[in-house]
């Protein structure tokens, strides 16, 4: 009886937490600079996209995860130093057309290079197959997943927590213009942590094929559920990242195991809700 | 009248020079009667156009104007394409009363919605946008006893334009029965804009905090200008259904509120024309071009978006009007 009960919880943790790769990043970026980026997704879908190339001559799986990273990172830093850079000061539209035009040429490209076919992995043997526990069933994908996401988050939190660079991150979030007047390098401290948020995006994006696949779409079918997460947790806040990832991974797939004929009216009619009480997000200061 | 804003020197003075008909204006709308006579293979496109541009239109009140950024206008315009559809099958198919149900459907919603847009800015408004794009999808997508779902709504008839022109296959009828409405709403626009409400939506653009503070209502400004937008939005979608006598889940969906941001910027946001001319260049780019897959058709899409905001603020009519300007004051 409680057993697939347990089985959804899992599953919708698994996926939150999917979802909380994807996102970290745009919300710590978000809460520095108030930099719109519709385009992070499709920083994901380019992990996707080197993990399966790179799986295609042969990689093994583990070995793509950290040129997924990279690729992810090394791109979005060029983006940032060439088109983001000269619209911090400018309006949030400039800043959304500009990102959405972005996606929507990455949308393009792949669609030219790797055509609109779902493109799949072989995960390595030993990620296969599902251990059994009381009765219930855990995909050993899935805890893997739930593992990285774990120490990933540990790692974000801690180094935010206990170093320099993350005290100066902290206090570019918090105040922009008073941690500039301290002499802190905000600009220097955005690339890095943009780079970074790019990059888990990316390695999201390439764990993420196993559990949703991988196709053009990707960049903007997975944009609003990340968005909802950035918003709802509040910007710049791992911790409301990670909430609200967690809440939104469960919703999600229990609202469609159970009530599938709701279907996602829900998840959007709650975060409508959770917006107009707490605009700022569950854990947002401003 | 003439006497006060005489007598008024200065701002009247302003609005009432904005509001005089150039020459340009006249030709273009003279010039949308052409597909009449030189495509009238194509006329079904130019109605897609005019029905399209007015939704850009609405669009531009709030988006241009207002500076509220929407990326779920979509809604209301498939709001108003089901409140048409749906009017048309169970009650008569008159078209005129179906249009005026599609916008007051559109405008109690918008209403509804404006007392919530009012309060937020920056992401938080954006995404209260989008989750309500997306929960009326839903919504519709859920309701398939009533909608049709996926499938589309079946069973749409519209009756005779005031019980003469039929609707015929070549769209001779749906073309001038779009382009009037366009018109007329371009005019209710026209005026709107000019007028000292339209200053004071524009003053709410440039600076929403200073705009309470000499005294103006912002947030009912905000409120009025959204409703009347899902008003005009909801017209949109009730002629598309009327004169495609069908109605699919795409009127509501991510993909139409971002193609309308599209065209406006594309063609100038904060200008009358700007989604007028997005509009043209869109759906005849789009309809040229409908042979390409469909995912590749994003790319200049995107690169446009990238383009007009890089080197082409204000869009199509931005530029033209910038190089107008520098032509006339070199030649004086």
């Amino acid at each position: 009886m409680i057993a697939p009960v347990i089985g959804v919880l899992f599953d919708g943790f698994a996926y939150g937490m999917l979802l909380f790769l994807l996102s970290v990043g745009l919300s710590v970026t978000l809460g520095m600079m108030n930099f719109v980026n519709l385009a992070h997704c499709a920083f994901a879908m380019l992990g996707g996209y080197v993990t399966v190339t790179l799986m295609g001559t042969g990689w093994p799986f583990f070995a793509t995860l950290p040129v997924a990273f990279l690729a992810a990172a090394a791109t979005s830093v060029l983006f940032e130093r060439t088109l983001y850079r000269r619209l911090y000061r400018a309006s949030e539209l400039e800043q959304v057309l500009l990102t959405i035009g972005l996606a929507f040429i990455s949308v393009a490209v792949a669609a030219y290079v790797f055509g609109t076919i779902q493109q799949a992995v072989q995960t390595p043997p030993y990620l296969r197959g599902s251990i059994n526990f009381m009765g219930v069933n855990f995909a050993v994908y899935r805890l893997f997943l739930v593992g990285t996401a774990l120490v990933i988050t540990l790692v974000l939190v801690l180094a935010l927590e206990y170093t320099r660079f993350g005290a100066q991150v902290r206090a570019a979030v918090d105040n922009q213009r008073m941690a500039r007047g301290l002499g802190i390098n905000v600009d220097a401290a955005f690339a890095i942590t943009f780079a970074l948020g790019s990059g888990l995006a990316g390695l999201g994006g390439a764990l993420a094929i196993e559990i949703v696949g991988l196709d053009p779409s990707f960049a903007f079918a997975y944009l609003v559920y990340v968005l909802i997460v950035v918003s709802v947790g509040g910007l710049g806040s791992i911790t409301g990242s990670f909430i609200a990832a967690t809440l939104l991974g469960i919703s999600d797939i229990a609202g469609k195991y159970y009530i599938p004929e709701v279907g996602a009216f829900l998840i959007y009619l709650v975060m409508i809700g959770l917006l107009i009480w707490r605009p700022a997000g569950l854990f947002g200061r401003r | 009248m003439a006497t006060a804003a005489a007598a008024v020197a200065g701002p009247h003075q302003y609005l009432q020079a904005q509001t005089r008909w150039r020459t340009i204006e006249v030709a273009f709308w003279f010039a949308t009667l052409f597909p009449f006579v030189l495509f009238p293979n194509y006329l079904s496109l130019a109605s897609q156009i005019a029905i399209t541009a007015l939704f850009a239109l609405s669009l531009d009140l709030i988006l241009g104007y207002a500076g509220i950024v929407s990326l779920g206008h979509a809604a209301f315009f498939g709001l108003g394409a089901y409140a048409a559809g749906l009017f048309s099958k169970f009650v008569w198919g008159e078209p005129l009363s179906g249009l005026v149900v599609a916008a007051v459907v559109a405008a109690v919603v918008g209403y509804a919605a404006s007392f919530i847009i009012a309060r937020f800015r920056h992401l938080t408004l954006i995404m209260i946008t989008l989750g309500m794009g997306f929960l009326l999808l839903e919504a519709a997508n859920s309701a398939s006893w009533l909608t049709g779902g996926a499938d589309g709504l079946q069973g749409v008839r519209i009756g005779r334009l005031f019980g003469y022109f039929d609707f015929d296959l070549y769209g001779y009828t749906a073309y001038g029965y779009s382009l009037a409405v366009l018109f007329l709403v371009f005019l209710l626009a026209r005026r709107l804009i000019h007028s000292p409400f339209g200053l004071a939506l524009r003053g709410i653009r440039e600076n929403p905090v200073r705009m309470p503070a000499i005294g103006a209502a912002s947030r009912a400004h905000i409120r009025k200008i959204y409703t009347i937008s899902a008003a005009l939005a909801g017209i949109a979608g009730g002629l598309l259904a009327q004169t495609t006598e069908t109605v699919s889940l795409g009127s509501l969906d991510f993909q139409r509120s971002a193609d309308v941001v599209v065209m406006l910027v594309l063609g100038g946001a904060g200008r009358l024309y700007g989604g007028i001319v997005g509009a043209i260049i869109f759906m005849v780019a789009r309809d040229q071009f409908s042979g390409i897959n469909p995912q590749y058709w994003y790319f200049p899409i995107g690169a446009l978006l990238v383009a007009v905001v890089m080197f082409l603020p204000g869009g199509i009519l931005g530029g033209l009007a910038r190089i107008f300007a520098s032509w006339r004051g070199r030649s004086s």
